[in-house]
């Protein structure tokens, strides 16, 4: 199979794999659930930029991968010091 | 050789991320989900990183790839406890099939503090709502 096969193979599997994370975030149920989801489909956005620095042999993508990387920690890290020190507020959400 | 490894890499990695929100979509609660999320894609985009490297074959791109993988190895761990950790002082519910919670008053439920095997037992959750009901 050529890298163009294998590439759209890994691109279909990681779109599936968004859909997926956002029927979690969709549905919840709680704060918490929705922090995982998100988590995930930051991950996922890494993995598929190092797949499209692949595909279109782009190398300087594989940088975007880094800052996002930096980034979407951060954001999880916000998030559950919300949880944890928000107080009640969050649970309606 | 190098593209085989590569395409290798990625497909391995994909499978491990598709296995990733598989388990976040149906696994029964908070905890498991998170095991899900946190090992399976971890590793996953590891995989996909390392097929980059070995694509583009220089040095700067590889060692821009294994930074990645190591932040991500780094923060993924410290991330999910974090976010474990608030989830369990919020007493996000457990699944009905849990036989054991080890933690279950072991926390102080005020200042979030672990209370050692000598220190007087912490009331458990249902206590406390108890008193502040009664």
């Amino acid at each position: 199979m050529s890298t163009g096969g294998v590439t759209s193979v890994v691109f279909g599997a990681l779109i599936l794999a968004f859909l997926l994370a956002f029927v979690r975030l969709a549905r919840g149920p709680s704060l918490p659930d929705r922090v995982v989801a998100l988590d995930l489909m930051a991950t996922l956005a890494v993995g598929f930029i190092a797949t499209y620095a692949v595909a279109t042999g782009q190398a300087l993508y594989v940088d975007l991968a880094l800052v996002l990387a930096l980034v979407a920690f951060l954001g999880t890290v916000a998030f559950a010091h919300y949880i944890e020190k928000g107080g009640r507020s969050w649970r309606r959400i | 050789m190098a593209a085989y490894l590569s395409a290798a890499f990625m497909l391995i990695g994909a499978a491990f991320m598709l296995i990733a929100a598989l388990g976040v979509v149906r696994f029964p609660d908070l905890f498991m989900r998170l095991h899900a999320s946190t090992k399976s894609a971890t590793l996953g985009v590891g995989c996909l990183m390392v097929a980059a490297a070995l694509q583009f074959e220089s040095l700067a791109i590889t060692t821009r790839a294994l930074a990645v993988v190591v932040f991500l190895f780094l923060t993924a761990p410290v991330g999910a406890h974090v976010l474990g950790r608030a989830a369990y002082f919020s007493r996000i519910p457990l699944w009905d099939g849990t036989l054991s919670d080890d933690l279950r008053g072991h926390y102080d439920a005020s200042t979030h503090a672990l209370a050692g095997p000598e220190a007087p037992r912490v009331p458990l959750p249902e206590e406390v709502d108890e008193e502040q009901g009664a």
